[in-house]
């Protein structure tokens, strides 16, 4: 599914990465809990959250994740952005429960890891 | 190539910058991208511990071209029970490092699970240190 989509499905405001928008993901792993996401190995998937710090760009960093969906309005701080941009990672605000965004995602056709 | 970070404690904002900065060396050097996700994965949590349960410490790292050997030296408190906290579940965290998204005593396994060879020596009142060693080919 081409981000761009997702972006739609989830009604969510690309906050940076828009040069690509083109690209397509096909997984993705949801928790607020970093230790969970250092545990993904070599899949890479999107990953939704709520946590919106400094180290959920870190963390997707160390486990070169660079696709991130914010849900519950957690808006990320300039400095986040700035690190993201860095990275080269896109980012999403979006405005519904972490339990919304799961099932509008999985009911257009994204997977999950495990 | 020997490498050498200050870690401050408390410093959340900073915390993954000594990792992030082994990352990119490690990329320079080519080594393959799943080793140095999992070197990155280890020392992050290891340096996120240093942050968060110890006053701060350094990070070192020694490279060459077999493999790569991290230290995490931190100041105290130590660990008076080093089995107890491998075991996954395990956790002193404040709820500070909880609201950063860890504490849910899944770093110290977690980094044994990504490393070939770890050893964590503690002293209660001195420090710790944290020893990973991973191989690069």
């Amino acid at each position: 599914m081409k981000l761009s989509e997702i972006a739609k499905v989830l009604n969510a405001k690309v906050v940076c990465g828009h040069d690509r928008l083109d690209e397509e993901q096909d997984k993705a792993f949801a928790s607020d809990l970093m230790s969970d996401i250092l545990t993904l190995g070599d899949n890479f998937p999107m990953i939704v959250t709520g946590l919106c710090t400094m180290q959920t760009i870190r963390t997707c960093e160390m486990g070169n994740l660079d696709i991130v969906v914010f849900v519950r309005k957690k808006k990320p701080t300039e400095e986040m952005i700035e690190l993201a941009e860095d990275e080269g990672m896109v980012l999403m605000e979006c405005d519904y429960s972490m339990f919304k965004a799961c099932g509008l995602l999985w009911e257009a056709g994204l997977k999950p890891i495990y | 190539m020997h490498l050498e970070y200050t870690v401050i404690e408390g410093d959340f904002v900073n915390a993954g910058s000594a990792s992030s900065s082994i990352k990119k060396t490690l990329k320079q050097l080519n080594v393959n991208p799943s080793i140095v996700k999992r070197v990155v994965v280890a020392l992050y949590e290891a340096e996120v511990n240093a942050i968060a349960h110890a006053y701060g410490g350094v990070v070192t790292a020694d490279i060459d071209a077999g493999k790569i050997l991290v230290r995490v030296i931190d100041k105290g408190p130590g660990i008076p029970d080093i089995d107890w906290a491998m075991q996954e579940g395990n956790s002193t965290a404040s709820p500070e490092v909880r609201n950063m998204g860890f504490g849910a005593g899944m770093g110290l396994p977690n980094i044994k699970k990504n490393v070939d060879r770890l050893n964590v020596q503690s002293t209660v009142g001195v420090g710790t240190t944290v020893e990973m060693e991973v191989n690069l080919s």
